[in-house]
């Protein structure tokens, strides 16, 4: 038994956190919030030099690192600076999607995105899908040589800013099948493509996506996807766990400076033992969850039916520590924690959006029980 | 033991329900259901329909113009507008400062202030907490020197709920260091067109504008602004502070979230059915909707109480901590009911005037707001930390 960084992760720990201390200043998080893209193009260029995104991929796609543990260790960091860059979307979901599933020619998109080049997003969830992975609507018809995707795609993070989709779509089966499933490749501009951008709450952009006969690339087997989706998603669900434990670190030393330093009554309000306990058990759900964090680094490629109960033991805990820390944070700073402007602000809407992708924790709770209690 | 209205109770509940029907201006009550931000013109608005029918004092004694409604009636008069989704009353002037003024203000005050803010000539904001006096309120620094016929104001007052509406606030200033702090604090009524106030917003964590810093600089305050004696202030800070307290469990606006979160949990898809079907939610549904069952007991027996002569004592903290909590965790399982639809930012296009169009459901563009902004419940009114030290203190000795 050994959680100690290797070497090399130390390295990669050590850098990433630098370049995110220097990058992540309050007027670099300002210029975001102002900017139209929903993150930075600097620091996302940044990151791709230092080798973060190939950090992502494993060698046979032409990364460097690419396990569970190297997830989890660049989304904590990320997660630590309130980062708002779309790893997620355009490395973990996109570009993990193409790899597994793409031909030699589309696995050219791979390396761009490691490059730092690319941005992508994965239209998947649907208006009415909520969190179940296999319910899609969207259909896939045969078109000449490649095919023509109608339907609607809902709150697709990054879209305003990929130069391709990946799209999933049904080539046969009912609505909630795993089988037919099919994934494919849709350039932005395409015709019948609409797109309808937002921000997000804490941060990033997304699209309401509106596809009317939208001619279309195939990637991998049709209506076999959905285990490579189902594998992606895994993948994600670890790195938004790892963000949100990021970000409930750096609440926590937040709110505890805060009550160190806070006086109300002649004395820092930490001294009250009502608040000491509570931010005791703030500390400590905040340790299961970096505990819940490691047990899906060690599971995240392992045999669909493991892997699957830890990424729903991992997501149900997450989501339920991150509204306790975010409630008890702002409880506990009192007016200052309601502001806009007090970086708690951000992080915690941040944090809480964590159980709006990938599943919420009664989601997780369903699917746990499932696959591991009934 | 009777859990019914009497006959003449029943009466009134019916002619507030009848009034509401018919007067109530449905795009008001539709911004209120949709969760969209009011104007100031639509609460001038609405105050004035309510005053018209002399509803807006309802609660005032008649010697003050009011109806003089006791506890019970105020109760149902308060639930039949949630009930209807009518625009909440401002509470600053009308249920806050009016007490006050009718317990302690001079006459002239009296006759000068209280038909004002019936009529709305006047938007009163209040100046109760500062930076370092929060919980600790009797830590008030902002001071009032007496010089000749004025007190001359300087400091910051903060967290001051719409004061960018305002043109008057009243203020705790601190007009002795003499003593326990409570000894030397004084209640003054503050022009806000006076020069040297200047008041900046603050933006909450949904991104309204809903709360602002008030600083004072040199600000000349004529003498007769002060309300009852000088430093005394904390008694009547502390009377006011019980008005503030009653319908703090909000239990009308509990049900009407209820009715709302079950409202979207029908409509939103889970698995291919209606959420409201998946037992795990109806489960947490079922749970707030028994909480706020015997809730909704508790209050009318505190309000019986109060009904009876019985001031509003350390049992509304009881109900502050219950009626808050019930509905923060309304707001938090109405987030969860929409999904991922929580995410998008949709604060402008709940803007007044706004004609942006929302993503997705229209149900779900003011939850996560909502869910944030309500945070503030169980912070400001005396936070549920105090309150519970209240309740071990005042009711439990201990
Ligand atoms: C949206 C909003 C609107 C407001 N509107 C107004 C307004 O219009 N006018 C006005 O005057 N004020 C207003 N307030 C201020 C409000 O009354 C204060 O925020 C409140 O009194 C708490 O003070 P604080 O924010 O300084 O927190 P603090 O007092 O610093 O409290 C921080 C934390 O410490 C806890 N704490 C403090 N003392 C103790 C103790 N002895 N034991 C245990 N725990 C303790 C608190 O409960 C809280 O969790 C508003 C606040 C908000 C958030």
């Amino acid at each position: 038994m050994n959680f100690d960084l290797t070497d090399e992760r130390q390295m990669l720990q050590d850098g990433l956190r630098r370049l995110l201390a220097d990058s992540y200043t309050p007027a670099a998080h300002k210029a975001i919030e102002e900017g139209d893209t929903g993150f930075s193009a600097d620091i996302w260029n940044s990151l791709a030099e230092m080798g973060v995104v190939g950090a992502l991929f494993g060698e046979d796609d032409g990364g460097f690192a690419g396990a569970g543990f190297d997830l989890a260790l660049v989304f904590e960091e990320m997660g630590r600076v309130g980062a708002v860059d779309p790893l997620i979307d355009t490395a973990v979901l996109g570009g993990g999607l193409v790899a597994a599933l793409g031909d030699d020619g589309q696995k050219k998109l791979v390396d761009e995105v490691i490059g730092g080049g690319a941005q992508l997003a994965f239209a998947h969830v649907e208006p009415t899908s909520r969190y179940d992975l296999a319910r899609v609507d969207a259909t896939a018809a045969k078109a000449g040589d490649g095919y023509a995707l109608t339907g609607r795609k809902a709150v697709v993070v990054n879209a305003p800013a990929a130069e391709h989709l990946l799209v999933s779509a049904r080539t046969s089966g009912k609505a909630a099948d795993e089988s037919g499933i099919s994934l494919f490749l849709v350039p932005a501009g395409a015709a019948g493509l609409r797109l309808r951008s937002y921000p997000l709450v804490g941060g990033g952009q997304a699209a309401e996506v509106t596809l009317d006969n939208v001619p279309a690339e195939l990637v991998g087997p049709e209506g076999g996807a959905y285990e490579a989706i189902a594998a992606a998603n895994a993948r994600a669900v670890l790195a938004i766990s790892a963000e949100a434990l990021g970000l409930m670190e750096v609440i926590k030393d937040l709110t505890i400076d805060y009550l160190k330093t806070r006086k109300q009554f002649g004395v820092p309000i930490g001294k009250f033992q009502v608040l000491q306990h509570r931010m005791s058990d703030v500390a400590l759900e905040v340790e299961q969850a970096r505990s819940a964090v490691i047990n899906l680094a060690g599971h995240v490629d392992a045999a669909p039916e493991v892997r699957d109960v830890h990424v729903s033991a991992t997501k149900n805990l997450i989501g339920t520590v991150a509204r306790l820390v975010v409630e008890e944070s702002i409880q506990m700073h009192g007016g200052i924690g309601m502001t806009n402007e007090y970086e708690l602000g951000h992080l915690a809407k941040r944090l809480t959006m964590v159980d709006h992708r990938f599943g919420d924790a009664d989601h997780h709770l369903e699917r746990f029980i499932a696959l591991a209690v009934a | 033991m009777d859990l019914q209205y009497t006959q003449e109770q029943l009466a009134f509940k019916g002619e507030i329900a009848s009034f509401l029907k018919a007067k109530l201006p449905e795009r008001l009550s539709e911004r209120i259901r949709q969760g969209q931000d009011l104007t100031k013109a639509d609460m001038e608005e609405w105050h004035a329909i309510l005053n018209a029918a002399g509803y807006l004092s309802g609660g005032w004694p008649a010697e003050f113009g009011g109806a003089g409604w006791d506890a019970v009636q105020r109760h149902i008069f308060e639930d039949e507008m949630s009930k209807a989704n009518a625009p909440r009353i401002v509470p600053f002037g009308l249920s806050m400062l009016g007490p006050v003024l009718q317990a302690f203000g001079s006459k002239e005050q009296q006759d000068h202030y209280l038909p004002r803010i019936l009529n709305g000539d006047d938007w009163w904001c209040q100046g109760y907490s500062e930076p370092g006096a929060g919980s600790d309120l009797a830590a008030v620094r902002t001071t009032a020197v007496r010089e000749g016929d004025h007190y001359i104001v300087n400091g910051q007052k903060t967290w001051t709920t719409l004061g960018q509406f305002a043109n008057m606030i009243f203020c705790l200033v601190r007009t002795s260091k003499e003593g326990k702090l409570q000894e030397g604090i004084s209640f003054l009524l503050i022009d806000m067109e006076t020069p040297g106030i200047e008041v900046r917003p603050i933006v909450l964590i949904d991104g309204t504008p809903e709360v602002n810093e008030v600083f004072f600089d040199n600000v000349k305050v004529p003498v007769e602004n002060l309300v009852g004696e000088e430093n005394k202030g904390w008694t009547y800070a502390k009377y006011l502070l019980t008005h503030e307290r009653t319908n703090i469990a909000g239990v009308g606006f509990a049900n009407a979230g209820l009715e709302n979160l079950k409202r979207i949990a029908r409509l939103e898809q889970d698995g291919g059915k209606p959420l409201i079907e998946n037992p795990h939610f109806a489960a947490r549904i079922a749970r707030v909707e028994i909480e706020l069952m015997a809730m909704s007991t508790t209050n009318l027996r505190v309000v019986s109480q109060a009904a009876a002569g019985q001031a509003p004592g350390a049992e509304s903290s009881m109900l502050k901590i219950k009626g808050t909590v019930v509905r923060q965790e309304i707001n938090a399982l109405t987030r969860m009911a929409v999904g991922p639809y929580a995410m998008p930012f949709a604060s402008d296009a709940l803007e007044d005037g706004s004609n942006a169009e929302l993503v997705g459901p229209d149900y779900a563009a003011p939850v996560t707001g909502e869910y944030f902004n309500n945070r503030k419940l169980s912070i400001f009114g005396g936070s549920n930390e105090i309150q519970r030290t209240i309740i071990s203190k005042a009711i439990l000795q201990l």
